[in-house]
């Protein structure tokens, strides 16, 4: 991949002068009532100089938060936090609550992960933001605060901004949501803003928007951004820097361009090596990387990451490496200036650095990806009859008011005419923003119930038709494996009888039972020793993995993914979905695969179909559709997922959709797409016209369909926004 | 929003008349209301018995669900609720007793609501110091003893103390001093002397369980998001606490306010026996050992009628606090 | 929120080694980690509360049960030369007006309100167990009716009902009362479990169950009901102290328990025309009756706190 680093990346601004803000040996600690502390942050030290903008990556527990919220002197009071935090000049440690209040949301100011649960309910969102204003400025009249504030509203580009101000935020969607945070955290030009995971609770097209108007409110405020998130992708396009955590403790940290190109710690290397690539996704297997962080009440002796590092060595295990400047060896070919530039402070913690920097050691040599399965069953692609096949399934769900005299107001079209079909050992991917009627698909299939209106065929037997028997006997043939691997197992039952349970249904004796369970866990990698132990002793892969044993149980033809690695920690995915591919091959199965992460999907998919609004809207290979989407949808989906390369990400063309998810109740004539669509904005109002009247059907387009009447024309839209966003940028 | 406190309140209503109608069917039911007369001496005849029991609408030979239709064409048509066993109406007692017992549940719950708050919010913000532990163990004291001993304990405590003053410092008993006379000032002076302790042993009863509420309201509230997104706004923790902590935190004190509302109409009609107030208490319980069916009729239905108010003053209070369900 | 979540997340991670062997790269062997029903008990037997309540109850229980046996005088017998005497060496907690020692009453009175709230306080939450938990998981037309009548039964206070019920159970044992107590004492639990129901009903591992064919008896009894095990025992102890102090408000304005049977709510009616005269007829069973309730209070409290994961955080 060091090929790939060019001038192209944005100039990094000079780290000339005092930094901005310095943090040294910050430790932060908090005592448990009758437990071990919790060490959350251990001695890091990093800096941030005036309008940079640094990316704290690290998995969930690895401190990056909680030293965020130190600097702003957030914390609960119980935690002991050490060390030193300078800003501006000042020791923000020994300021008061009261101090520190002058400078929180002037100077410093910050923008939270749920903007749902960060505003408060009870106030407009005009007066929340007009608060922030006349909290450091006094002299500002009440009147004047909340012009200011619909002002802000309209820099961070929400629409009706005089009357959105006096909204409340259970008003807003998520996006507008964070905009309005986002409006709050420039509304007195701060020196330093601090994101944390701003984007993670919104879907791919949103947090594509929120990333661009964090951007402009950079450019706007010349503030210095600290962004704090677990993705790889997020960062590789915006910050100058990257800083890497885990376990409480800075492990590497550098310029995006270096970390990306040459890391040296092996834990970035694992992640970056880990995380499937949307370019490159469904040619290679990813490459795991197995185990968890340590616990913080316990570490262990030495390196934090050794249990889990594959070159570690003894010395690892003994003291934990310190962090350093390591080889001066660069890549051949990165030109000398940015060379010189980019190492001087690229420092990380890893006793083995060396040898890594001067590549002595390769990144496959640390992290060797894995062999391919050898394929055991000759695949009946050609097999009459799908597993699955689904025609026009309907789901509308009345939208009532009141209690005794309940009266429909609408109608919700969560599912509108949905067709497709998975062939034996086939994966279909259902792509699409969360509202866009994926989940009520799938559970319309799973509880096979006679649908609305359409079809549902399971081994080619209609399920609506069935008797308590049949359906009893179909529903050993169908599983589902859940999002939230902590949710999908009853914490009261020993994990044996979890994934037991299916058996018990079918009137399975206990011996046989366990003999089964013994050889579940043994084929989803876990030691069947464990079969009496709880759900709470695993982590999150494992207890997924105890998911995926309960849904083999029955030995089904077909399984239902739910996102079933969207609440995994990055590092572990990547194990989850080789485990799927294997089990794919082993068993011949069937999986209808539901992600919004199209990464994965291209991972793991043969086919794909792209939902919006209850329909589908794209439906083909998943080569095809991803090297040549043709509905204005999917181009939008795919530019808008960020890709972990810094060099991709800054050279990409991108199709950025305006605006928010119309809400399901609407009727609207036409295409449905047609109110965010970017190409239905550059016809001609002919063609306009067309959409508007006719609701296009899906197409075949070669191999892929597409409900699109301008499917010809979908290279208008993505030079047109290129356009646009060098305009918007020109002045 | 009108339109859905309105709907909530045409819920309650139907609601409270189901309740009253079913407890007069129980009342009907449980009580037999002739057996008062075959205890006399001498025993009236069957015939007048018959003829009393006709004339208050309650043979019992009647089927129930007749005497309880007429009972309420009455209440539509005549606005009666018939007579007492004593003879006098029904209407005109619950009249001139309803205001006794409204005027000690209305300060009673009013000043147990806010001292309950203030100390709830007090208890959270200081969670485990020694207030927070004193408010706590008070309550559960407070819980911890029926409603009637709070009240006699009340008045052996103003006894002792009158007996140390050595005059008649705290009068408890009954409603106002009988045969007092003197200006409106110092009848109310008396009325509101009476009325002390009943108010203190209910207030105790409100602070004890609204505390207990809100302060566990507001430890969620205290690590709710958008108390640090005030704080990091440039609010100090207490300022950010008061304007943004407190005022969502009442938000859920809206309905416990209905909730409690049982707890303490039932207590105050126990306070008001102990303290021998003559209330709607009394008159509901005398109307149970007299077995007179249409008082009890009269104060369930009263009863209902508050119940009615406080449960769509609760939906108007939550409305007003919440935005969320305005529209 | 999500700092506390992180921050726990990392606390409660258990130590791990990585396994040797061939099991497969991802096998982690955990240190035995805590059960939730062992931290719980850990976190109970920590608080002090807990102890003073638990101990303070055994004491109680103890002496309800031996204290008439080691003492001379019973409930009904009469001292004719000591008649409303306030207490001495001979009787402990003095006499009434007709000589009857007041504090083999009071131990009398202190056995049968114990068993009546032993049976009525888990008898309502077995109900509301049963109730909440049906209605919030078949929802649909069962649900709106069971919380209709939930609604209906809230109209008017139980205590108002219990006595205007109060002549059916008139001449019946004290059992019928229980039973009544129970039967008014469950709806606002049920409404809890109800809710609580629905909430578990969109988990995963209850909609896994579904979709599995698991029959909804089933799913009720080996995921719902288990998962809020710890709310019904929180509710069941509470449920105690409602129920006696039910009993004791009934007896006490003369619907409850009738002679012969003594509880403290009729020994504290008998005392209360005396309370200001003789305040030892009062006090004694008043003062006893408070202490039993309030040492059921801190159990219950205290478990609350156990069983709740953010309490005793210092969550400013």
């Amino acid at each position: 991949m060091t090929d790939l680093v060019s001038a192209q990346g944005p100039s990094t601004p000079a780290r000339t002068g005092a930094p901005l803000l310095e943090v040294t040996d910050l430790s932060v600690t908090f005592p448990q009532r009758g437990g071990p502390d919790v060490n959350a942050v251990r001695g890091i030290s990093y800096q941030v100089h005036k309008g940079e903008f640094l990316g704290i990556v690290g998995e969930s527990g690895s401190g990056k938060s909680v030293s965020s919220l130190a600097l702003m002197g957030l914390l609960p009071s119980s935690a002991r936090v050490t060390g030193s935090i300078r800003f501006g000049g000042r020791s923000l440690l020994d300021l008061n609550d009261r101090q520190l209040s002058g400078i929180r949301g002037r100077e410093i100011s910050m923008i939270f992960q749920d903007p749902l649960s960060a505003l408060t309910p009870v106030y407009t969102v005009g007066d929340q933001i007009a608060e922030a204003l006349l909290l450091h400025d006094s002299a500002l009249g009440k009147r004047a605060a909340q012009a200011r504030a619909v002002e802000l509203l309209k820099i961070v580009g929400i629409p009706a901004p005089e009357r959105r101000a006096k909204a409340f935020p259970h008003e807003f969607s998520g996006g507008m949501r964070q905009r309005a945070m986002i409006a709050m955290s420039i509304a007195n030009d701060p020196q330093l803003i601090i994101a944390d995971e701003p984007t993670t609770a919104l879907d791919v097209t949103i947090q594509a928007q929120i990333l661009e108007v964090l951007e402009k409110a950079k450019e706007l405020t010349g503030a210095a951004v600290v962004l704090i998130t677990h993705d790889l992708g997020v960062v590789a396009g915006h910050a100058d820097r990257i800083a890497v955590m885990y376990a409480g403790k800075l492990v590497e940290n550098g310029t995006t361009t270096e970390v990306f190109a040459a890391p040296h710690m092996p834990y970035t290397i694992g992640l970056l090596r880990s995380v499937p690539n949307m370019q490159t996704a469904g040619t290679e297997r990813l490459v795991p990387l197995e185990g968890r962080p340590p616990s913080l009440t316990a570490l262990p002796r030495g390196c934090p990451f050794a249990a889990r590092c594959p070159i570690a060595i003894d010395v690892c295990r003994e003291t934990e490496p310190g962090l350093l400047v390591h080889g001066l060896t660069l890549p051949d070919d990165l030109p000398d200036d940015l060379a010189a530039e980019h190492v001087a402070d690229h420092v990380s913690a890893c006793h083995r650095s060396d040898e890594i920097a001067s590549g002595l050691l390769t990144r496959a040599d640390v992290f060797p990806r894995p062999a391919p399965l050898a394929v055991q069953h000759s695949r009946a692609r050609a097999e009459a009859e799908p597993v699955l096949s689904v025609t026009g399934l309907v789901r509308h769900f009345p939208l009532t008011k009141g209690g005794v005299f309940s009266r429909q107001i609408g109608t919700v079209r969560a599912v509108d005419g949905v067709s497709f079909s998975i062939q034996a050992g086939q994966t279909l991917g259902l792509v699409g923003e969360s509202g866009c009627g994926k989940s009520t698909t799938i559970l319309e299939i799973l509880e096979m119930t006679r649908p609305q209106a359409g079809r549902i065929l399971i081994d080619g037997k209609d399920v609506s038709g069935l008797g308590r028997a049949e359906l009893l006997r179909l529903r050993k043939d169908v599983q589902i494996v859940f999002q939230d691997p902590m949710a999908a197992l009853d914490p009261r039952l020993p994990i044996g009888d979890i994934i037991g349970e299916p058996l018990t249904v079918h009137g399975v004796k206990p011996d046989a039972r366990q003999g089964r369970v013994a050889e579940l866990l043994d084929l989803v990698g876990l030691d069947p020793q464990m079969a009496d132990r709880y759900p709470h002793e695993f982590s999150g892969g494992q207890r997924q993995r105890i998911g995926i044993a309960r849904a083999l149980a029955t030995n089904p033809r077909l399984v239902v993914l739910d996102e079933p690695v969207s609440a995994l920690d990055v590092s572990i995915q990547a194990g989850v979905i080789n485990l799927l591919e294997d089990l794919k091959e082993k068993l011949n199965l069937s999986y209808l695969f539901v992600a919004h992460d199209l990464a994965i999907v291209r991972q793991i998919a043969d086919t794909v179909a792209v939902m919006y609004l209850g329909r589908i809207v794209e439906y083909g290979p998943v080569a095809e559709v991803f090297a040549r989407p043709r509905h204005p949808y999917t181009q939008a989906l795919i530019s808008a997922a960020p890709i972990p390369d810094p060099v991709i990400e800054r050279s990409r063309k991108r199709v950025l959709l305006e605006g928010d998810l119309p809400s399901p109740t609407e009727q609207i004539d036409g295409c449905n797409f047609r109110s965010r669509c970017p190409l239905y904005t550059l016809l001609a109002d002919a063609d306009k016209a067309l959409c508007e009247t006719v609701d296009p059907a899906l197409r075949s387009h070669g191999q892929v369909e597409t409900a699109c009447h301008h499917v010809e024309r979908n290279d208008l839209a993505i030079s047109a926004s290129l356009a646009g966003r060098e305009d918007e940028l020109a002045p | 929003m009108a339109f859905y406190i309105f709907r909530r309140f045409v819920n309650y209503f139907i609601l409270s008349a189901i309740a009253t109608c079913l407890a007069y069917v129980v009342a009907s039911l449980a009580l037999d209301p002739a057996s008062k007369y075959y205890g006399r001496n001498p025993q009236p005849s069957k015939q007048t018995i018959t003829n009393i029991l006709n004339g208050l609408g309650v043979n019992p030979d009647v089927p129930v669900l007749e005497r309880l239709w007429n009972w309420i064409v009455n209440l539509v048509v005549h606005g009666s609720l018939g007579n007492t066993v004593g003879g006098t109406s029904v209407v005109d007692q619950i009249v001139s007793r309803s205001g006794v017992s409204l005027r000690l549940l209305l300060i009673g719950s009013v000043i147990g609501a806010i001292v309950g708050v203030t100390l709830g919010v007090w208890g959270a913000v200081r969670q485990y110091k020694f207030s927070d532990q004193v408010v706590t163990y008070g309550s559960y004291l407070v819980f911890a003893t029926p409603t009637f001993v709070i009240g006699v304990l009340l008045m052996i405590g103003a006894t002792a103390l009158n007996g140390a003053a050595g005059m008649q410092l705290i009068n408890f008993t009954g409603e106002y001093s009988a045969g007092l006379s003197g200006s409106w000032w110092d009848l109310t002076a008396d009325r509101a002397v009476h009325l002390l302790l009943p108010t203190v042993a209910l207030v105790l009863i409100g602070a004890a369980g609204y505390s207990r509420y809100q302060r566990s309201v507001m430890l969620d509230v205290l690590s709710a998001d958008y108390i640090r997104t005030a704080r990091a706004k440039g609010r100090s923790r207490n300022a950010a606490l008061v304007r943004h902590g407190v005022r969502v935190a009442l938000i859920p004190m809206s309905t416990f306010f209905a909730y409690s509302f049982g707890t303490l109409v039932s207590g105050s009609i126990m306070l008001e026996i102990v303290f021998s107030f003559h209330g709607m208490g009394e008159f509901t319980l005398n109307a149970i050992t007299q077995s007179d069916i249409n008082a009890v009729a009269g104060s369930t239905l009263f009863l209902a009628v508050l119940v009615l108010f406080s449960s769509t003053l609760s939906e108007v209070l939550y409305a007003a606090l919440d935005p969320r369900v305005r529209n | 929120m999500s700092l506390l979540e992180e921050t726990n997340a990392a606390g409660g991670t258990p130590v791990v080694t990585p396994a040797p062997g061939p099991a497969g790269p991802d096998v982690i062997r955990s240190a035995k980690p805590l059960s939730r029903g062992r931290l719980i008990w850990r976190r109970l037997t920590q608080t002090s509360r807990f102890w003073v309540g638990a101990i303070a109850i055994a004491v109680i229980l103890l002496w309800a049960v031996l204290g008439p046996l080691l003492y001379p005088y019973n409930a009904t017998g009469r001292d004719p030369l000591n008649m409303g005497l306030g207490p001495t060496q001979l009787h402990w907690f003095g006499t009434n007006n007709i000589g009857q020692d007041l504090y083999a009453q009071t131990l009398v009175g202190l056995q049968k309100s114990i068993v009546i709230g032993l049976i009525a306080g888990p008898l309502g939450t077995l109900i509301a167990a049963v109730v909440g938990s049906v209605a919030g998981y078949m929802g649909g037309v069962v649900d709106r009716v069971l919380v209709w009548c939930i609604n209906l039964l809230l109209v008017l206070p139980s205590f108002i009902l219990l006595v205007i019920l109060s002549p059916l159970f008139k001449g019946l044992s004290w059992v019928f009362l229980t039973i009544f107590i129970a039967g008014f004492s469950w709806m606002i639990m049920a409404q809890v479990v109800r809710s609580q129901t629905k909430s578990l009903r969109d988990r995963d591992f209850v909609k896994a169950a579904r979709y599995m064919g698991v029959p909804m008896p089933t799913i009720l009894g080996r995921h719902i009901i288990p998962n809020i095990a710890s709310l019904l025992i929180i509710d069941a102890t509470l449920g105690v102290v409602a129920s006696i102090l039910a009993e004791t408000g009934l007896s006490y304005f003369g619907f409850g328990i009738r002679a012969p049977d003594v509880s403290l709510g009729t020994l504290l009616a008998e005392g209360t025309s005396a309370a200001v005269t003789r305040p030892w007829l009062f006090v004694f069973p008043a003062g006893v009756l408070i202490l039993t309730l309030f040492a059921v209070s801190l159990i219950g409290d205290a478990l609350r706190d156990a069983v709740d994961p953010t309490s005793g955080v210092n969550r400013d």
